[in-house]
């Protein structure tokens, strides 16, 4: 009896053996391989210097990018579109990020702009509202305190409730950058969450709120502005203005970048970077 | 047998060790959150300046010259947890002498139950109930009082008021309970005695009984005032979050939703001057509980 069951589980050991052994034989193989084309294509290191807004999107791909490679460092400052663009320039970074196109001066000192992705921003407003769509001026006034009441804007008689993201948070930035109001919003709510501004724009009769296009659900009733409604294919057509390019600009045409550098900008928009891109709540462009 | 009382020692001893430990424990607990407080918080108090971040009101932590004033928000929570106890204390103290003296005992069986309940739920569902009751009731009252008045800016409801409501059901388990623990504890022939003197029943609660109950009295007040304090979540989704004077239909900021609200994004000097504000909030703590001994040890010397 005992002996039976011995020599039983000797024989599973021994199978077992085998098959650690192959599977260990298969994966050696594998990996050689991997490192040879690995080590050949991508070693050395990315200097990514520029806006800050783009920190969340630019991590993410920097972090899958030197996963993807490990031979790869990727190293990423946050100062600012302006002084990302100048690093390019001056030739002390490969590539500079910039939350906003770039400026014709920029564009003749030799930055390229290479927008990878877009930041959109939909407008909204609880689902009986009767007004539709604002002009940028009025959005400006709604949100700095001038315009107090909806039917200042053809609505019905009812106060303006202003509802806003709190200090710090990307799409309270993006928002008041792009309509010029910098610390100049003048809001009745400072919510810390997107699901937060949805939830009480729905439930409060004549709130506005705003918040990343891509979480735009039934409860709200989105506005268009300027006549253009707040699509991805809108935003793309450059239609619609409360967006933004996120640009990684480049010292010359892709083309002309080290191999490293044009392997990055493969990875981001290939379809893991722009998969990426849309989790943290951007526009593809590809 | 003297290996058994040998035995018997090491449990001894091992026990001990071990209830020490434990005891220590929530001591180094204490300790290391008020270092820990002291070393974040106080870096942003050299760079801003105390002045500048207790005595300044303007809160723009993201702007090109970023301000840190906190004043309306430390006001906030002052004047948020007062109104609080006024509308709570009176109402959690009235149900622990309908508890403790009036109530028939099928009813109170009722009651108390029903008062555990409350303590029981967690502080977000108060939030979700402000903001789905609460808040469109008071946006319907702010509709009607400030139709014509041209410099109010509309909130929806999310005020100082909805939090104060909020903050008031929060603290009336624990007003209720320790209230109604300190009416129980009155010498039932205290009572006895008021009665047998012609005293009305009623005239025996209000002049015997919560008198000489007051010190238990106080020390649930000072135990609701630390709770409605300490309170973050449920005020958090009901007040607006908006650092505004503590008007009672403004959007208000406390000193809890200040830091819960910004601490997601916030970099740099900000992230530091919101670690000051838990040592501002950390420090009212601590007063409340200086008071609480205090009040605690005077009791004792009074029942003495």
């Amino acid at each position: 009896m005992m002996k039976k069951k011995s020599s039983r589980i000797l024989g599973v050991l021994g199978a077992c053996v085998l098959a650690v052994g192959s599977l260990a034989a298969c994966g050696s193989d594998s990996s050689v391989e991997g490192e040879v084309s690995q080590g050949s294509a991508l070693s050395g290191s990315i200097q990514m210097v520029g806006s800050t807004s783009m920190e969340k999107y630019a991590n993410a791909l920097s972090e899958v990018f030197m996963e993807n490679n490990p031979d790869v460092t990727v190293t990423v400052e946050f100062v600012g579109s302006g002084a990302g663009i100048e690093a390019v320039n001056n030739k002390t970074a490969d590539i500079g990020n910039s939350s906003r196109n770039l400026k014709e001066e920029e564009k003749a000192a030799g930055a390229v702009e290479n927008i990878v992705a877009i930041d959109g921003i939909a407008v909204c407003v609880d689902a009986a509202n009767t007004v539709s769509n604002l002009t940028k001026e009025q959005l400006t006034n709604i949100y700095n305190g001038t315009i107090t009441n909806w039917n200042e804007l053809g609505g019905t008689d009812a106060p303006i409730v202003v509802v806003g993201r709190e200090a710090g948070s990307g799409t309270r930035g993006a928002f008041e950058e792009l309509l010029g109001l910098e610390d100049a919003c003048a809001y009745a709510n400072e919510l810390d969450s997107t699901g937060a501004v949805m939830a009480k724009v729905a439930a409060t009769p004549g709130a506005i709120g705003y918040v990343s296009l891509d979480v735009l659900d039934d409860s709200v009733k989105a506005l268009d502005l300027e006549g253009v409604a707040a699509t991805v294919e809108n935003i793309k057509a450059g239609e619609y203005f409360l967006c933004r390019p996120f640009v990684m600009a480049t010292n010359g045409e892709i083309s002309a970048q080290s191999e490293l550098v044009q392997s990055w900008f493969d990875f981001v928009l290939g379809a893991e970077g722009q998969e990426i891109a849309t989790e943290v709540g951007l526009i593809t462009v590809q | 047998m003297k290996q058994k009382s040998q035995r018997k020692a090491v449990v001894e001893n091992v026990a001990q060790i071990i209830f020490t430990i434990c005891a220590f424990f929530a001591v180094l607990a204490v300790l290391s959150i008020t270092l820990y407080m002291i070393i974040s918080g106080t870096p942003a108090i050299f760079k801003v300046g105390l002045k500048e971040i207790l005595f300044s009101t303007e809160w723009a932590p993201t702007a090109k010259e970023p301000h840190f004033g906190i004043l309306y928000v430390i006001l906030t929570s002052i004047v948020g947890t007062s109104l609080a106890i006024l509308l709570g204390v009176p109402i959690g103290l009235l149900t622990a002498v309908f508890l403790a003296e009036v109530a028939p005992k099928r009813i109170a069986a009722m009651v108390k139950p029903a008062v555990e309940l409350l303590a029981g739920i967690p502080s977000v569902v108060y939030g979700l109930l402000g903001i789905y009751l609460l808040n469109p009731l008071m946006y319907k009252l702010e509709l009607a009082l400030f139709q014509d008045s041209g410099g109010h800016q509309f909130t929806g409801g999310a005020n100082l008021l909805s939090a104060v409501i909020v903050l008031a059901i929060m603290i009336l388990p624990t007003v209720i309970n320790i209230s109604e623990a300190a009416l129980r504890a009155v010498p039932a022939g205290m009572k006895a005695a008021s009665l047998a003197l012609g005293a009305s029943h009623m005239q025996t609660i209000f002049r015997m009984i919560i008198p000489a109950a007051k010190s238990g009295i106080v020390t649930a007040v000072v135990l609701g005032v630390g709770r409605a304090i300490g309170e973050a979540m449920a005020i958090t989704l009901v007040s607006g979050s908006s650092v505004n004077i503590p008007l009672p239909f403004n959007s208000v900021r406390f000193l809890t939703t200040a830091i819960v609200s910004e601490m997601g994004y916030a970099q740099g000097t900000h992230r530091q001057v919101l670690f000051t504000i838990g040592l501002v909030l950390f420090a009212f703590i601590m007063v409340i509980n200086v008071c609480l001994g205090k009040i605690l040890k005077k009791g004792e010397a009074e029942n003495e």
